[in-house]
């Protein structure tokens, strides 16, 4: 049987065995870019669907995880441009956070952590996350990400003091509901903090 | 002459002054700077335990079969 693309049958299997070993990883990522954890689920499939499509273009041997985080946050934002506004400090972002981390299961501590990650510009969050949590080095998650990797760097520092700005304050009302007006003067702190000096 | 042996243990490396590098060891540490260090530890330890919690979770089902369903597509050669 003629392949179509030009991957050998061992090669195919060795890529789907490490595209699955990688989903784990894909929903988490996505999971920060989107906030809500259906989107993040619908984008992290297409973005598994769009690597198996791609992989007779994969260079085996390559960070494949890299690769396929590329493809992700390549995705999210096509999608992103189409239905959303560009802005610098996502707020609907925190807004969906919110809501998400209203589980009364989940720890306080990362319902706070939670909360704080949805106030950064998604670019700093990414940032943090790929570099922080995600495993990378700096280098690859500028590859990832399509910047410099100073750029990287800057943005990891300017999400980190925001962060620690955000969660020294107290981002939520701790008896439940959101105070707007606190909600408000953290946002603008955060978009100040966070922005370029 | 070759340098006396406790002349080069008194040698200071430029890293040790790097809050970022240098451990919580330094003689004279600034309390404020061990402090931020320890906070950003702290965000750093929630961060990869936020991430981590989802990584654990078990991968829905819906994931491993699209990957079966872009199997079978592939399977049909060239139609489609």
């Amino acid at each position: 049987m003629v392949q179509r693309n030009n991957l050998d049958a061992a090669s195919e299997t060795a890529f789907k065995r490490d595209l699955v070993a990688l989903i784990p990883h894909l929903r988490a990522f996505a999971r920060t870019l989107c906030g809500d954890a259906a989107a993040a689920d619908d984008l992290a499939q297409d973005a598994i669907l769009k690597a198996w499509d791609a992989r007779s273009s994969f260079q085996m041997g390559t960070n494949m995880k890299a690769w396929t985080f590329m493809i992700l946050r390549n995705q999210f934002y096509s999608e992103k441009r189409r239905s959303w506004r560009q802005s610098q400090l996502d707020q609907e972002a925190a807004e969906r956070t919110l809501v998400a981390a209203d589980d009364p299961e989940a720890p306080v501590a990362l319902d706070e952590m939670r909360l704080a990650m949805g106030m950064l510009p998604s670019e700093q969050r990414e940032a943090l996350i790929l570099v922080g949590a995600g495993g990378f080095a700096y280098e690859e998650a500028a590859d990832i990400c399509g910047c410099a990797v100073g750029t990287v760097k800057s943005r990891v520092s300017r999400a980190r003091r925001a962060l620690h700005a955000i969660l020294e304050q107290g981002a939520y009302d701790r008896d439940g509901s959101p105070a707007g007006e606190a909600m408000r003067s953290i946002l603008s702190d955060a978009e100040r903090l966070s922005g370029p000096r | 002459m070759p340098p006396k042996k406790d002349a080069l243990e008194r040698v200071s490396f430029p890293l040790m002054n790097d809050p970022e590098l240098s451990g919580p060891v330094g003689a004279d540490p600034e309390p404020s700077i061990d402090e931020a260090r320890l906070r950003q530890q702290a965000i750093g330890v929630k961060l990869r335990q936020m991430f981590d919690e989802i990584v654990n979770e078990p991968v829905p089902q819906d994931f491993l079969d699209i990957l079966r369903r872009a199997d079978d597509k592939g399977s049909l050669g060239g139609q489609g």
